[in-house]
Protein backbone atom coordinates (compact mmCIF):
# COMPACT_ATOMS: atom_id res chain seq x y z
CA UNK A 1 0.00 0.00 0.00
CA UNK A 2 3.21 2.19 0.63
CA UNK A 3 3.91 2.06 -2.91
CA UNK A 4 0.69 3.28 -3.86
CA UNK A 5 0.65 5.96 -1.75
CA UNK A 6 3.99 7.26 -2.71
CA UNK A 7 3.43 7.13 -6.64
CA UNK A 8 0.66 9.15 -5.61
CA UNK A 9 2.37 11.56 -3.84
CA UNK A 10 4.74 12.29 -6.66
CA UNK A 11 2.08 13.23 -9.56
CA UNK A 12 -0.54 15.35 -9.49
CA UNK A 13 -4.41 14.09 -9.80
CA UNK A 14 -6.14 14.66 -13.37
CA UNK A 15 -8.41 17.59 -11.73
CA UNK A 16 -4.71 19.40 -10.61
CA UNK A 17 -3.55 20.07 -14.27
CA UNK A 18 -5.46 23.20 -15.15
CA UNK A 19 -7.09 22.03 -17.76
CA UNK A 20 -11.11 22.54 -19.16
CA UNK A 21 -13.85 25.22 -19.66
CA UNK A 22 -13.11 28.27 -17.54
CA UNK A 23 -9.86 26.48 -16.07
CA UNK A 24 -7.66 30.01 -15.11
CA UNK A 25 -10.28 30.95 -12.92
CA UNK A 26 -12.05 27.36 -12.31
CA UNK A 27 -9.52 24.76 -10.63
CA UNK A 28 -11.88 21.90 -10.03
CA UNK A 29 -15.54 20.46 -10.24
CA UNK A 30 -16.61 18.21 -7.70
CA UNK A 31 -19.35 16.34 -7.18
CA UNK A 32 -20.19 13.98 -4.54
CA UNK A 33 -23.15 11.16 -3.78
CA UNK A 34 -24.12 10.24 -0.17
CA UNK A 35 -25.31 6.83 -0.10
CA UNK A 36 -26.18 4.08 2.83
CA UNK A 37 -27.07 0.89 2.25
CA UNK A 38 -30.53 -1.35 3.85
CA UNK A 39 -29.80 -3.63 6.66
CA UNK A 40 -27.21 -1.44 8.80
CA UNK A 41 -27.87 1.20 11.24
CA UNK A 42 -25.95 4.31 9.89
CA UNK A 43 -22.60 4.93 11.48
CA UNK A 44 -23.75 6.96 14.10
CA UNK A 45 -25.26 3.92 16.09
CA UNK A 46 -22.94 1.20 14.85
CA UNK A 47 -20.76 1.74 18.03
CA UNK A 48 -19.44 -2.22 17.57
CA UNK A 49 -16.43 -2.37 16.45
CA UNK A 50 -17.18 -5.42 14.50
CA UNK A 51 -20.27 -4.19 12.84
CA UNK A 52 -18.18 -1.16 11.43
CA UNK A 53 -15.84 -3.55 9.79
CA UNK A 54 -18.57 -5.71 8.98
CA UNK A 55 -20.03 -2.59 6.56
CA UNK A 56 -16.78 -1.90 5.42
CA UNK A 57 -16.56 -5.44 4.23
CA UNK A 58 -19.74 -5.75 2.77
CA UNK A 59 -19.11 -2.40 0.47
CA UNK A 60 -15.50 -3.10 -0.30
CA UNK A 61 -16.82 -6.53 -1.61
CA UNK A 62 -19.21 -5.27 -3.36
CA UNK A 63 -17.24 -1.96 -5.20
CA UNK A 64 -14.64 -4.61 -5.73
CA UNK A 65 -17.23 -6.71 -8.09
CA UNK A 66 -18.68 -3.46 -9.71
CA UNK A 67 -17.43 -3.29 -13.82
CA UNK A 68 -17.42 0.51 -13.59
CA UNK A 69 -14.64 0.34 -10.64
CA UNK A 70 -12.26 -3.01 -11.67
CA UNK A 71 -9.77 -0.24 -12.08
CA UNK A 72 -9.47 1.81 -8.70
CA UNK A 73 -7.14 0.97 -5.66
CA UNK A 74 -8.79 0.48 -2.26
CA UNK A 75 -6.76 1.77 1.13
CA UNK A 76 -7.51 0.98 4.63
CA UNK A 77 -7.67 4.37 5.90
CA UNK A 78 -7.62 3.28 9.12
CA UNK A 79 -4.24 1.68 8.69
CA UNK A 80 -2.23 4.70 7.67
CA UNK A 81 -0.46 6.76 9.67
CA UNK A 82 -0.83 10.76 10.10
CA UNK A 83 1.33 11.50 7.08
CA UNK A 84 -0.27 9.27 4.70
CA UNK A 85 -3.80 10.45 5.76
CA UNK A 86 -2.82 14.03 5.64
CA UNK A 87 -2.00 13.81 2.30
CA UNK A 88 -5.28 12.10 1.08
CA UNK A 89 -6.59 14.90 2.60
CA UNK A 90 -4.91 17.82 0.71
CA UNK A 91 -5.51 15.72 -2.30
CA UNK A 92 -9.66 15.69 -1.64
CA UNK A 93 -9.75 12.16 -1.97
CA UNK A 94 -10.83 12.17 1.78
CA UNK A 95 -11.96 14.28 3.79
CA UNK A 96 -10.76 15.53 7.22
CA UNK A 97 -13.24 13.91 9.42
CA UNK A 98 -12.13 10.90 7.58
CA UNK A 99 -8.78 11.46 8.10
CA UNK A 100 -9.23 11.85 11.77
CA UNK A 101 -12.31 9.13 12.51
CA UNK A 102 -11.10 5.73 13.77
CA UNK A 103 -12.94 2.42 13.40
CA UNK A 104 -12.60 0.39 10.68
CA UNK A 105 -13.14 2.55 7.06
CA UNK A 106 -11.25 3.10 3.26
CA UNK A 107 -11.35 4.90 0.52
CA UNK A 108 -11.21 3.64 -3.08
CA UNK A 109 -10.17 5.79 -6.30
CA UNK A 110 -8.53 5.36 -9.92
CA UNK A 111 -5.26 6.13 -10.87
CA UNK A 112 -6.05 9.41 -12.06
CA UNK A 113 -7.90 10.41 -9.02
CA UNK A 114 -10.70 11.48 -11.24
CA UNK A 115 -13.12 9.75 -8.70
CA UNK A 116 -13.02 8.83 -4.84
CA UNK A 117 -15.20 6.62 -2.85
CA UNK A 118 -15.20 7.11 1.07
CA UNK A 119 -16.12 3.76 2.60
CA UNK A 120 -17.49 4.60 6.30
CA UNK A 121 -17.18 8.13 6.27
CA UNK A 122 -20.91 9.88 8.04
CA UNK A 123 -22.49 7.67 5.68
CA UNK A 124 -21.74 4.39 4.79
CA UNK A 125 -20.48 5.90 1.03
CA UNK A 126 -19.41 9.03 0.02
CA UNK A 127 -18.82 8.78 -3.67
CA UNK A 128 -17.03 11.48 -5.65
CA UNK A 129 -16.00 13.11 -8.84
CA UNK A 130 -13.35 15.69 -9.32
CA UNK A 131 -12.68 17.10 -12.96
CA UNK A 132 -10.33 20.32 -13.74
CA UNK A 133 -11.80 23.45 -14.82
CA UNK A 134 -15.69 23.58 -14.96
CA UNK A 135 -16.83 19.96 -16.01
CA UNK A 136 -19.87 19.03 -14.40
CA UNK A 137 -22.00 17.67 -16.89
CA UNK A 138 -18.63 14.97 -17.16
CA UNK A 139 -18.64 14.83 -13.65
CA UNK A 140 -22.35 13.97 -13.16
CA UNK A 141 -21.99 11.45 -16.24
CA UNK A 142 -19.53 9.77 -14.48
CA UNK A 143 -20.64 9.54 -10.90
CA UNK A 144 -24.51 8.20 -11.82
CA UNK A 145 -22.23 5.77 -14.19
CA UNK A 146 -20.44 4.76 -10.89
CA UNK A 147 -23.88 5.06 -8.41
CA UNK A 148 -25.59 2.73 -11.12
CA UNK A 149 -22.80 0.52 -10.81
CA UNK A 150 -22.62 -0.21 -7.08
CA UNK A 151 -26.18 -0.03 -6.90
CA UNK A 152 -26.60 -3.25 -9.23
CA UNK A 153 -24.59 -4.75 -6.36
CA UNK A 154 -25.89 -3.23 -2.84
CA UNK A 155 -29.04 -2.01 -2.13
CA UNK A 156 -29.25 1.66 -0.98
CA UNK A 157 -31.38 3.14 1.80
CA UNK A 158 -34.17 5.13 0.06
CA UNK A 159 -37.34 6.62 1.09
CA UNK A 160 -40.48 6.95 -1.46
CA UNK A 161 -41.20 10.47 0.39
CA UNK A 162 -37.41 11.32 1.45
CA UNK A 163 -35.40 10.25 -1.54
CA UNK A 164 -31.85 8.71 -0.30
CA UNK A 165 -31.20 8.51 3.31
CA UNK A 166 -28.75 10.08 5.20
CA UNK A 167 -27.40 10.26 8.34
CA UNK A 168 -27.67 14.42 8.63
CA UNK A 169 -31.13 15.62 7.08
CA UNK A 170 -29.50 18.60 5.43
CA UNK A 171 -28.04 15.94 2.28
CA UNK A 172 -31.25 13.67 2.50
CA UNK A 173 -33.05 13.62 -0.98
CA UNK A 174 -30.25 13.33 -3.82
CA UNK A 175 -27.28 13.02 -1.76
CA UNK A 176 -25.81 15.47 -3.89
CA UNK A 177 -23.18 18.09 -3.35
CA UNK A 178 -21.51 20.20 -5.96
CA UNK A 179 -18.69 22.05 -5.20
CA UNK A 180 -16.71 24.17 -7.72
CA UNK A 181 -13.24 25.77 -6.43
CA UNK A 182 -12.70 29.09 -7.48
CA UNK A 183 -9.36 31.30 -7.84
CA UNK A 184 -10.56 34.61 -6.97
CA UNK A 185 -7.06 36.93 -6.54
CA UNK A 186 -8.53 39.81 -8.12
CA UNK A 187 -11.92 40.29 -6.62
CA UNK A 188 -10.01 39.45 -3.39
CA UNK A 189 -7.41 42.59 -4.45
CA UNK A 190 -10.10 44.74 -5.04
CA UNK A 191 -11.96 44.07 -2.12
CA UNK A 192 -15.16 42.78 -4.23
CA UNK A 193 -15.46 39.63 -3.33
CA UNK A 194 -19.11 40.17 -1.30
CA UNK A 195 -20.17 40.08 -5.03
CA UNK A 196 -19.83 36.40 -4.82
CA UNK A 197 -21.35 36.37 -1.49
CA UNK A 198 -23.96 37.69 -2.30
CA UNK A 199 -24.60 35.45 -6.04
CA UNK A 200 -24.21 32.84 -3.70
CA UNK A 201 -26.68 33.50 -1.26
CA UNK A 202 -28.96 34.45 -3.76
CA UNK A 203 -29.04 30.68 -4.78
CA UNK A 204 -28.81 29.12 -1.51
CA UNK A 205 -25.08 28.16 -2.15
CA UNK A 206 -22.74 27.81 0.27
CA UNK A 207 -19.29 29.58 0.24
CA UNK A 208 -16.20 28.35 1.76
CA UNK A 209 -12.82 27.95 1.97
CA UNK A 210 -9.98 25.15 0.49
CA UNK A 211 -10.94 22.35 2.12
CA UNK A 212 -14.48 22.34 2.71
CA UNK A 213 -17.01 22.73 5.45
CA UNK A 214 -15.22 24.56 8.74
CA UNK A 215 -12.14 25.92 6.93
CA UNK A 216 -10.63 29.38 5.69
CA UNK A 217 -10.19 30.76 2.34
CA UNK A 218 -6.24 30.31 1.46
CA UNK A 219 -4.57 32.21 -0.88
CA UNK A 220 -7.96 33.32 -2.81
CA UNK A 221 -9.38 30.06 -3.02
CA UNK A 222 -13.30 29.79 -2.78
CA UNK A 223 -15.57 26.74 -2.92
CA UNK A 224 -18.91 27.34 -3.63
CA UNK A 225 -21.24 24.75 -2.74
CA UNK A 226 -25.14 23.74 -2.82
CA UNK A 227 -26.98 23.26 0.88
CA UNK A 228 -30.32 22.48 -0.72
CA UNK A 229 -30.82 18.27 -1.51
CA UNK A 230 -34.26 17.31 -1.19
CA UNK A 231 -37.20 18.72 -3.90
CA UNK A 232 -34.44 19.86 -6.83
CA UNK A 233 -33.47 17.12 -9.05
CA UNK A 234 -29.70 16.37 -9.42
CA UNK A 235 -29.92 18.09 -13.05
CA UNK A 236 -31.58 21.07 -11.85
CA UNK A 237 -28.97 21.64 -8.92
CA UNK A 238 -26.43 21.12 -11.32
CA UNK A 239 -27.64 23.83 -13.71
CA UNK A 240 -27.76 26.37 -11.30
CA UNK A 241 -23.70 26.26 -11.48
CA UNK A 242 -23.46 25.64 -14.67
CA UNK A 243 -25.59 28.19 -16.30
CA UNK A 244 -26.23 30.73 -13.70
CA UNK A 245 -24.02 31.86 -10.39
CA UNK A 246 -19.89 30.10 -12.29
CA UNK A 247 -20.16 32.07 -15.08
CA UNK A 248 -21.49 34.92 -13.20
CA UNK A 249 -18.28 35.00 -10.45
CA UNK A 250 -15.86 34.13 -13.75
CA UNK A 251 -17.11 37.30 -15.45
CA UNK A 252 -16.39 39.11 -11.83
CA UNK A 253 -13.07 37.84 -11.94
CA UNK A 254 -12.12 38.67 -15.47
CA UNK A 255 -13.50 42.42 -15.43
CA UNK A 256 -11.47 42.82 -12.10
CA UNK A 257 -8.20 40.94 -14.01
CA UNK A 258 -8.76 43.68 -16.72
CA UNK A 259 -9.45 46.44 -14.16
CA UNK A 260 -6.42 46.09 -12.40
CA UNK A 261 -4.11 45.52 -15.69
CA UNK A 262 -5.76 48.76 -16.67
CA UNK A 263 -5.41 51.26 -13.93
CA UNK A 264 -3.20 49.19 -11.61
CA UNK A 265 -0.36 47.77 -13.15
CA UNK A 266 2.12 48.93 -11.31
CA UNK A 267 0.84 47.63 -8.10
CA UNK A 268 -0.37 44.63 -9.94
CA UNK A 269 3.30 43.84 -11.53
CA UNK A 270 4.70 44.51 -8.10
CA UNK A 271 2.44 42.12 -6.36
CA UNK A 272 3.31 39.45 -8.87
CA UNK A 273 7.29 40.24 -8.91
CA UNK A 274 7.01 40.30 -5.58
CA UNK A 275 5.48 36.92 -5.29
CA UNK A 276 7.98 34.94 -7.57
CA UNK A 277 11.13 36.97 -5.68
CA UNK A 278 10.17 35.32 -2.69
CA UNK A 279 9.44 31.95 -3.85
CA UNK A 280 12.83 32.11 -5.80
CA UNK A 281 14.58 33.01 -2.87
CA UNK A 282 13.07 32.60 0.75
CA UNK A 283 15.10 30.26 2.83
CA UNK A 284 11.58 29.67 5.38
CA UNK A 285 7.99 29.55 3.73
CA UNK A 286 4.78 28.60 5.77
CA UNK A 287 2.55 26.90 3.85
CA UNK A 288 0.05 29.78 3.95
CA UNK A 289 2.50 31.85 2.92
CA UNK A 290 3.95 30.10 -0.06
CA UNK A 291 -0.13 29.46 -0.65
CA UNK A 292 -0.59 33.40 -1.35
CA UNK A 293 2.51 33.82 -3.26
CA UNK A 294 1.72 30.75 -5.88
CA UNK A 295 -1.76 32.35 -6.13
CA UNK A 296 -0.43 35.61 -7.19
CA UNK A 297 2.28 34.15 -9.53
CA UNK A 298 -0.73 31.92 -11.08
CA UNK A 299 -2.59 35.05 -11.60
CA UNK A 300 0.59 37.04 -13.62
CA UNK A 301 0.88 34.49 -15.81
CA UNK A 302 -2.65 34.07 -16.78
CA UNK A 303 -2.52 37.99 -17.44
CA UNK A 304 -0.01 37.66 -19.25
CA UNK A 305 2.39 39.97 -16.95
CA UNK A 306 4.91 37.19 -16.60
CA UNK A 307 5.86 34.54 -18.87
CA UNK A 308 8.95 32.61 -18.14
CA UNK A 309 7.69 30.57 -15.52
CA UNK A 310 5.86 27.40 -16.44
CA UNK A 311 2.00 27.13 -15.49
CA UNK A 312 1.86 23.36 -14.53
CA UNK A 313 4.74 23.84 -12.22
CA UNK A 314 3.06 26.54 -10.14
CA UNK A 315 0.13 24.11 -10.20
CA UNK A 316 1.55 21.25 -8.63
CA UNK A 317 3.33 23.36 -5.90
CA UNK A 318 -0.35 24.29 -4.48
CA UNK A 319 -0.43 20.83 -3.41
CA UNK A 320 2.99 19.88 -3.20
CA UNK A 321 4.04 22.31 -0.88
CA UNK A 322 1.08 21.50 1.54
CA UNK A 323 2.40 19.74 5.15
CA UNK A 324 1.48 16.28 4.86
CA UNK A 325 2.31 16.30 0.55
CA UNK A 326 5.79 17.94 1.49
CA UNK A 327 6.43 15.16 4.38
CA UNK A 328 5.74 12.77 2.48
CA UNK A 329 8.12 14.05 -0.63
CA UNK A 330 10.94 14.30 2.17
CA UNK A 331 10.34 10.47 3.27
CA UNK A 332 10.39 11.89 7.08
CA UNK A 333 8.11 13.65 9.73
CA UNK A 334 8.95 17.40 10.33
CA UNK A 335 8.07 19.44 12.58
CA UNK A 336 6.93 23.10 11.93
CA UNK A 337 10.56 25.04 11.58
CA UNK A 338 11.62 22.07 9.20
CA UNK A 339 8.79 22.40 6.86
CA UNK A 340 9.10 25.48 6.39
CA UNK A 341 12.62 25.49 5.28
CA UNK A 342 12.10 22.15 3.39
CA UNK A 343 9.37 24.35 1.76
CA UNK A 344 10.97 26.95 0.97
CA UNK A 345 14.38 24.41 -0.73
CA UNK A 346 12.04 22.47 -2.15
CA UNK A 347 10.20 25.67 -4.40
CA UNK A 348 13.48 26.94 -4.82
CA UNK A 349 14.44 24.16 -7.00
CA UNK A 350 11.45 23.73 -8.46
CA UNK A 351 11.44 27.39 -9.61
CA UNK A 352 15.35 28.23 -10.30
CA UNK A 353 16.14 29.78 -12.91
CA UNK A 354 19.03 27.85 -14.45
CA UNK B 1 7.13 19.04 22.86
CA UNK B 2 7.82 15.13 23.38
CA UNK B 3 6.19 12.08 21.62
CA UNK B 4 2.99 10.59 23.21
CA UNK B 5 4.08 8.21 26.22
CA UNK B 6 1.51 6.21 25.14
CA UNK B 7 1.87 5.07 21.03
CA UNK B 8 5.30 6.82 21.26
CA UNK B 9 4.86 7.92 17.48
CA UNK B 10 2.30 11.26 17.42
CA UNK B 11 3.25 14.69 18.87
CA UNK B 12 1.66 14.55 22.63
CA UNK B 13 -0.67 17.51 22.38
CA UNK B 14 -2.80 16.81 25.88
CA UNK B 15 -0.79 17.25 28.66
CA UNK B 16 -2.76 15.92 32.14
CA UNK B 17 -1.54 16.70 35.89
CA UNK B 18 -3.17 14.21 38.71
CA UNK B 19 -3.01 15.57 41.87
CA UNK B 20 -3.25 12.48 44.34
CA UNK B 21 -5.17 13.32 47.91
CA UNK B 22 -1.67 12.85 48.98
CA UNK B 23 -0.45 15.69 47.55
CA UNK B 24 1.55 13.68 44.88
CA UNK B 25 1.33 15.02 41.51
CA UNK B 26 1.83 12.48 38.75
CA UNK B 27 1.82 13.38 34.81
CA UNK B 28 0.74 12.24 31.45
CA UNK B 29 1.47 13.06 27.98
CA UNK B 30 -0.53 12.12 24.97
CA UNK B 31 -1.27 12.37 21.70
CA UNK B 32 -5.15 13.57 20.94
CA UNK B 33 -5.79 9.86 19.53
CA UNK B 34 -4.63 7.84 22.60
CA UNK B 35 -6.22 10.88 24.48
CA UNK B 36 -9.35 9.34 23.38
CA UNK B 37 -8.62 5.80 23.61
CA UNK B 38 -7.91 6.39 27.45
CA UNK B 39 -10.95 8.34 27.94
CA UNK B 40 -9.81 11.44 28.55
CA UNK B 41 -11.13 13.10 25.30
CA UNK B 42 -14.33 12.72 23.71
CA UNK B 43 -14.26 11.03 20.30
CA UNK B 44 -16.69 12.89 18.22
CA UNK B 45 -15.94 16.91 18.61
CA UNK B 46 -18.87 19.03 18.34
CA UNK B 47 -20.42 17.74 14.78
CA UNK B 48 -19.50 20.25 11.92
CA UNK B 49 -21.41 18.70 9.77
CA UNK B 50 -24.47 20.71 11.24
CA UNK B 51 -24.87 23.36 9.05
CA UNK B 52 -26.69 27.20 10.41
CA UNK B 53 -30.01 25.78 8.93
CA UNK B 54 -29.98 22.50 11.54
CA UNK B 55 -28.55 24.39 14.29
CA UNK B 56 -30.99 27.46 13.90
CA UNK B 57 -33.66 25.09 14.32
CA UNK B 58 -31.76 22.88 17.26
CA UNK B 59 -31.55 25.56 19.39
CA UNK B 60 -34.57 27.73 18.29
CA UNK B 61 -37.14 25.82 17.75
CA UNK B 62 -39.36 23.77 20.47
CA UNK B 63 -40.01 19.91 19.62
CA UNK B 64 -44.00 19.11 20.51
CA UNK B 65 -44.09 17.74 23.74
CA UNK B 66 -45.38 14.14 22.20
CA UNK B 67 -41.30 14.50 20.29
CA UNK B 68 -39.36 14.77 23.53
CA UNK B 69 -40.76 11.12 24.38
CA UNK B 70 -39.87 9.98 20.32
CA UNK B 71 -37.90 6.89 20.21
CA UNK B 72 -36.65 4.50 17.48
CA UNK B 73 -38.23 0.91 17.52
CA UNK B 74 -34.72 -0.11 15.46
CA UNK B 75 -31.93 1.56 16.28
CA UNK B 76 -33.37 3.23 19.96
CA UNK B 77 -32.00 6.99 18.76
CA UNK B 78 -34.38 9.15 20.76
CA UNK B 79 -35.32 12.60 19.47
CA UNK B 80 -33.54 14.16 22.02
CA UNK B 81 -30.41 12.60 20.89
CA UNK B 82 -30.87 13.48 17.68
CA UNK B 83 -31.11 17.07 18.42
CA UNK B 84 -28.51 17.37 20.29
CA UNK B 85 -25.75 15.37 17.41
CA UNK B 86 -27.65 16.21 14.14
CA UNK B 87 -27.07 12.87 13.51
CA UNK B 88 -30.10 10.53 12.67
CA UNK B 89 -29.18 6.48 13.23
CA UNK B 90 -31.21 4.64 11.61
CA UNK B 91 -33.22 4.86 7.95
CA UNK B 92 -36.73 4.02 10.29
CA UNK B 93 -35.86 7.10 12.37
CA UNK B 94 -37.21 9.03 9.15
CA UNK B 95 -40.27 7.78 9.89
CA UNK B 96 -39.85 7.54 13.72
CA UNK B 97 -39.48 10.96 13.82
CA UNK B 98 -40.98 12.33 10.30
CA UNK B 99 -43.54 14.99 11.51
CA UNK B 100 -40.70 16.59 13.13
CA UNK B 101 -38.49 16.03 10.50
CA UNK B 102 -40.57 18.23 7.69
CA UNK B 103 -40.45 20.61 9.50
CA UNK B 104 -36.40 20.84 10.02
CA UNK B 105 -36.24 19.75 6.47
CA UNK B 106 -38.74 22.71 5.12
CA UNK B 107 -36.31 24.89 6.90
CA UNK B 108 -33.04 23.27 5.51
CA UNK B 109 -34.39 22.81 1.64
CA UNK B 110 -36.25 26.08 1.06
CA UNK B 111 -39.67 24.57 1.90
CA UNK B 112 -38.94 20.96 0.31
CA UNK B 113 -40.79 18.34 1.52
CA UNK B 114 -40.47 15.44 -1.45
CA UNK B 115 -37.41 13.95 -3.15
CA UNK B 116 -37.18 14.85 -6.82
CA UNK B 117 -34.73 13.75 -8.76
CA UNK B 118 -32.78 10.26 -9.15
CA UNK B 119 -34.02 6.98 -7.88
CA UNK B 120 -32.27 3.45 -7.48
CA UNK B 121 -32.65 0.86 -9.95
CA UNK B 122 -32.86 -1.73 -7.77
CA UNK B 123 -36.26 -0.75 -6.78
CA UNK B 124 -37.42 -1.13 -10.53
CA UNK B 125 -37.96 2.79 -10.60
CA UNK B 126 -37.35 4.70 -13.49
CA UNK B 127 -37.85 8.23 -13.12
CA UNK B 128 -39.80 9.97 -15.45
CA UNK B 129 -40.37 13.75 -16.05
CA UNK B 130 -43.74 12.97 -15.18
CA UNK B 131 -43.39 11.75 -11.44
CA UNK B 132 -41.06 14.63 -10.97
CA UNK B 133 -44.09 16.91 -11.60
CA UNK B 134 -46.48 14.72 -9.90
CA UNK B 135 -43.98 15.63 -6.57
CA UNK B 136 -43.64 19.27 -7.45
CA UNK B 137 -47.59 19.36 -7.69
CA UNK B 138 -47.44 17.87 -3.58
CA UNK B 139 -45.11 20.87 -3.10
CA UNK B 140 -47.10 22.95 -4.58
CA UNK B 141 -50.19 22.37 -2.43
CA UNK B 142 -48.22 22.16 0.47
CA UNK B 143 -47.13 25.60 0.08
CA UNK B 144 -50.42 26.91 -1.26
CA UNK B 145 -51.62 25.54 2.59
CA UNK B 146 -48.90 27.00 4.18
CA UNK B 147 -49.35 30.44 2.47
CA UNK B 148 -46.29 30.64 1.24
CA UNK B 149 -46.89 32.03 -1.97
CA UNK B 150 -43.75 32.71 -3.34
CA UNK B 151 -42.74 29.10 -3.26
CA UNK B 152 -45.71 28.55 -4.97
CA UNK B 153 -45.09 30.50 -7.88
CA UNK B 154 -41.27 29.67 -8.01
CA UNK B 155 -42.89 25.90 -7.99
CA UNK B 156 -45.48 26.62 -10.89
CA UNK B 157 -43.03 28.13 -13.16
CA UNK B 158 -41.13 24.76 -12.43
CA UNK B 159 -43.84 22.67 -13.28
CA UNK B 160 -44.48 24.84 -16.52
CA UNK B 161 -41.22 24.28 -17.44
CA UNK B 162 -41.44 20.69 -17.04
CA UNK B 163 -44.59 19.93 -18.52
CA UNK B 164 -43.03 21.73 -21.45
CA UNK B 165 -41.05 19.51 -22.15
Amino acid sequence: MNDVLREVAARAGAWMRGEGPMHEIVISSRIRLARNIRGYTFLTRAHDASVRQEICDTLLAAIKRAEVLKEFVHVDVNALDEIDRGMLVERHLISKQHAEASGARAVVFDRVESAAIMVNEEDHLRIQVMRSGLQLDEAWEQINRIDDGIDTRVDYCYHEQFGYLTACPTNVGTGIRVSVMLHLPALRLTSELEKVGQAAKDLKLAVRGLHGEGTEALGDFFQISNQITLGRSEEEIIDDFRSQIIPQIVKYEKMAREALVKSRSYALDDKIWRAIGLLQNSRLMSSNEAMQYLSHVRMGLHVGRMKDIDLQTINELFLQTQPAHLQKLQGSRLNGEQRSIARAEYIRSRLSRN
Amino acid sequence: MGLCERCEKAQATFHLTNIHPSGEKSERHLCERCAVEEGFLSQHKPSINVNEYIETFLTTTKASKAAVHLVCDECGLSFVEFRNQGLLGCAHDYDAFREELVKLLQRAHDGATHHVGKAPRSLGVTRTTQQDIQKLKKQLDDAIAGEDYERAAQLRDRIRVLEGE
